[in-house]
């Protein structure tokens, strides 16, 4: 019974995903790598590598001073505040980052007042870059931080007991921890760089600087070159599948909670050293807190209402939570019906290939199958295009749900399972009585990822967006591409407040976003 | 000869949370004495006041006729020695024990010679590659002992060494202290769970309760005869 439903989730997303790739593969084979193709994937690699270098240096600096600093007051908030870039839609990030560093920007605005000629240009390589570190430096510090917390307590007092200066301190101790979690954080942070697009799309600013996922997009959308996108979807998935297969084999991010309790730090206490810490703090929280304030207050300042009159807001809202709650349904069933045949079943064959099924679409991003999609529908009209944008945003958040509730259900199952076959408590009256009050926690936290993600989600609407499919995201796009910033402002601001909420319900207890990827 | 100093904790008073503790404490030099009391008591916080890891409120600590109070952990005449923990996973054995001798790790000839005799003497020779995570829990106790020999400091503090190993390796490992006590003569002050063991390798022992030491006694008389009405009960269960 449990076999049967994981195979048909698996046969679900094996056939979905397989079908988008046919059309694709019709036009194969005729085309070969010009000098556009050449230089859009050395542009995708060599901002992904910039971005991935930045992110972990810094990453590795904010998680250094952190964890030296056990007792510094607003600590929670400033660990808290490095979560929330995961639960910030992209869309809404790129706008945060536009508001503070765009022509119009904070930033420029500092130069202006100043009295220099400087203008700081957001566009192209800059933009990307930013963009990405503002998104990635938190995710790379806290897995930093985490690795760093894994060490024993007695590390701490052992290295003062032996009187290990900053540098032997550093290579001794904390190095070693940091290099633990290197590979993870590297591969995550490249990968998520590599397949960005929503920022892309947005901060790139011409063809100069575009990546594979966006030249994707913009044969079809623009040029409609469907040769050219299917060879870009073909090294696009050779490079997923290589960051990928680095991930598998040299461990995945992981973050979990220090068990050997109160952490205590007796060094960095130099004048030179707190200073570096205070700035090293400060300044983050000051680069990742400032595209949110931007948010908030172009979002205050903007005018209601000439938004709440434009009927096309309406039906982006309708569009977005009718859409969105669908996708996150459908991903958890998914994600139940595999956890649940994961753990039924004792072929570790079987097993790999339901756990596969579950991160599947990290290898085909949301725009391939659009674009497979998009090619089967020519274009499409009517409700084919609401049907797969839902889809692919289940598929999207199918890992972060999996990812959530293969544990929960392992565990409980392990509890329980034995007791219920005793009491002969089985079918629906198990579901009812034993299954669903225990998983009730562990599918709500799946849903209300799962939405937020979907909900934020630019990527599946993009190719299909248009006066006939219009979300939330989408439209902010639209406003944004024809310079109505009051508008992208106000809706920037309530997408950034539903997505959050949703996220911060979504990731109460356990499941984080970054640990899925195995 | 003898590097062994005396201890003497005069008044320490600190307050961690709502906890408050108050120390008076002398041991004489080269002696053998262990800390015990019921968990909660303040052992590990009159282990960490002498190690130099809490400062006190006010009061002094005393190693020798130095007087320690304001002196960071590393700059402080003791060795010290949990019940685990005590070495770099990472590292291998020898750096782990030479870490004692330099913490930059800048090692002569002497240095790495002194090192691989202190591994000899814990027995532990030939293992200066391996890593800890291949030893026993034993062996590596073994290996912070040899840290503290290539350390030669007057005073060993030990933490419930042993507290991880069972019966029999206990007494090994009890065994192999008593006789590196005898040979490099510091002043041993190690905190137990187990009157056996206190009773066996001690020869005097302290006992702590509620933040303060309620006695303090030879450990002979300390099993045996008139003990605390607490000292009792901690014993009977």
């Amino acid at each position: 019974m449990a076999q049967a439903g994981g195979g048909l989730a698996l046969a679900f997303i094996a056939g979905f995903i397989a079908l988008a790739l046919a059309p694709l593969l019709r036009f194969g084979g005729e085309f070969s790598i010009d000098r556009q193709v050449l230089s859009t994937l050395r542009f995708t690699l060599y901002q992904a590598s910039l971005s991935t270098l930045i992110s972990l240096v810094f990453g590795a600096a904010l998680a250094l001073s952190l964890a030296r600093r056990p007792n510094l007051p607003g600590r929670i908030w400033i660990i808290r505040l490095m979560a929330a870039p995961m639960g910030l839609p992209a869309l809404a990030g790129a706008f945060g980052v536009l508001a503070v560093w765009g022509r119009q920007g904070w930033v420029n605005d500092i130069l202006g007042a100043s009295g220099t000629d400087l203008q700081f240009n957001v566009y192209g390589l800059s933009g990307i870059l930013i963009a990405h570190s503002f998104f990635n430096i938190p995710l790379a510090a806290r897995l930093f931080y985490a690795s760093l917390e894994r060490l024993p307590s007695q590390y701490w007092l052992m290295a003062a007991h032996l009187g290990l200066g900053r540098v032997s301190l550093l290579r001794f101790v904390e190095w070693p921890a940091l290099r633990r979690a290197l590979p993870g954080a590297g591969g995550l942070v490249f990968m998520l760089c590599a397949t960005s697009f929503t920022l892309v799309l947005t901060l790139g600013g011409g063809p100069a600087a575009t990546t594979l996922e966006v030249a994707i997009y913009q044969a079809l959308k623009f040029d409609f070159e469907p040769v050219r996108a299917v060879f870009l979807v073909g090294l696009q998935m050779l490079l997923a599948g290589a960051v990928l297969a680095f991930l598998k084999l040299f461990g995945a991010a992981e973050e979990e909670k220090n068990e050997s309790g109160l952490l205590r730090r007796f060094d960095g206490q130099s004048a030179l050293a707190r200073t570096w810490d205070f700035l090293v703090i400060a300044g983050l929280i000051a680069f990742c807190g400032a595209p949110f304030a931007a948010i908030a207050t172009s979002g205050l300042v903007a005018s209601y209402p000439h938004l709440v009159t434009d009927p096309l807001f309406w039906r982006a809202l309708a569009t977005s939570f009718m859409l969105g709650p669908i996708a996150a349904v459908t991903a958890v069933i998914l994600a139940y019906g595999l956890a649940i045949a994961h753990y039924g079943s004792a072929s570790r064959v079987w097993k790999g290939a339901l756990e596969a099924a579950g991160s599947l679409i990290l290898l085909t991003p949301p725009v391939v199958l659009a674009t497979g999609w998009f090619l089967w529908l020519k274009g499409g009209s009517g409700y084919g295009p609401y049907v797969l944008v839902a889809l692919i945003n289940a598929l999207m958040s199918l890992p972060f749900a999996f990812h959530v509730l293969q544990p929960a259900i392992r565990t409980h199952f392990e509890r329980t399972g034995r007791l219920s076959e005793s009491l002969g408590i089985k079918g629906f009256e198990r579901l009812r009585i034993v299954d669903f009050a225990i998983l009730k926690r562990p599918l709500t936290t799946a849903f209300f990822f799962a939405l937020s993600l979907s909900l934020g989600d630019l990527g599946a609407v993009a190719l299909f967006g248009g006066d006939n499919l219009v979300t939330l995201p989408w439209l902010i796009y639209a406003r944004l591409g024809s310079y109505r910033t009051s508008d992208a402002a106000a809706l920037t601001l309530l997408l950034t407040l539903i997505c959050m909420i949703f996220a911060v319900l979504g990731t109460r207890d356990s499941g984080t976003r970054e640990g899925s990827i195995r | 000869m003898s590097i062994g100093q005396s201890i003497r904790v005069e008044g320490v008073a600190l307050t961690l949370g709502d906890h408050d503790f108050a120390f008076d404490l002398g041991i004489p030099a080269g002696s053998f004495a262990v800390i015990t009391g019921p968990s909660g008591s303040g052992k590990s916080t009159l282990f960490n006041l002498i190690a130099g890891f809490e400062a006190p409120r006010s009061g002094r600590i005393l190693i020798g006729e130095n007087d320690v109070t304001r002196l960071s952990p590393a700059d402080r005449p003791v060795s010290l020695a949990f019940q685990d923990n005590n070495l770099f996973a990472h590292l291998d054995i020898f750096t782990n024990v030479a870490l004692g001798i330099s913490p930059a790790l800048r090692l002569d000839a002497d240095a790495r010679s002194r090192v691989s005799e202190a591994l000899a003497r814990v027995g532990l020779g030939g293992f200066e590659k391996r890593l800890p995570g291949n030893l026993s829990g034993g062996e590596r106790q073994r290996a912070a002992f040899a840290r503290a020999i290539v350390r030669h400091r007057p005073v060993m503090l030990l933490d419930e060494p042993f507290a991880a190993l069972d019966p029999a390796l206990r007494r090994d490992m009890g065994d192999l202290l008593l006789s590196l006590h005898a040979d490099e003569g510091f002043t041993v002050l190690m905190i137990t769970h187990d009157p056996q063991e206190a009773e066996r390798l001690a020869d005097m022992a302290v006992f702590v309760d509620r933040g303060r030491v309620a006695a303090i006694a030879p450990s002979a008389d300390f099993f045996t005869r008139s003990k605390p009405a607490a000292l009792a009960e901690f014993l009977r269960s």
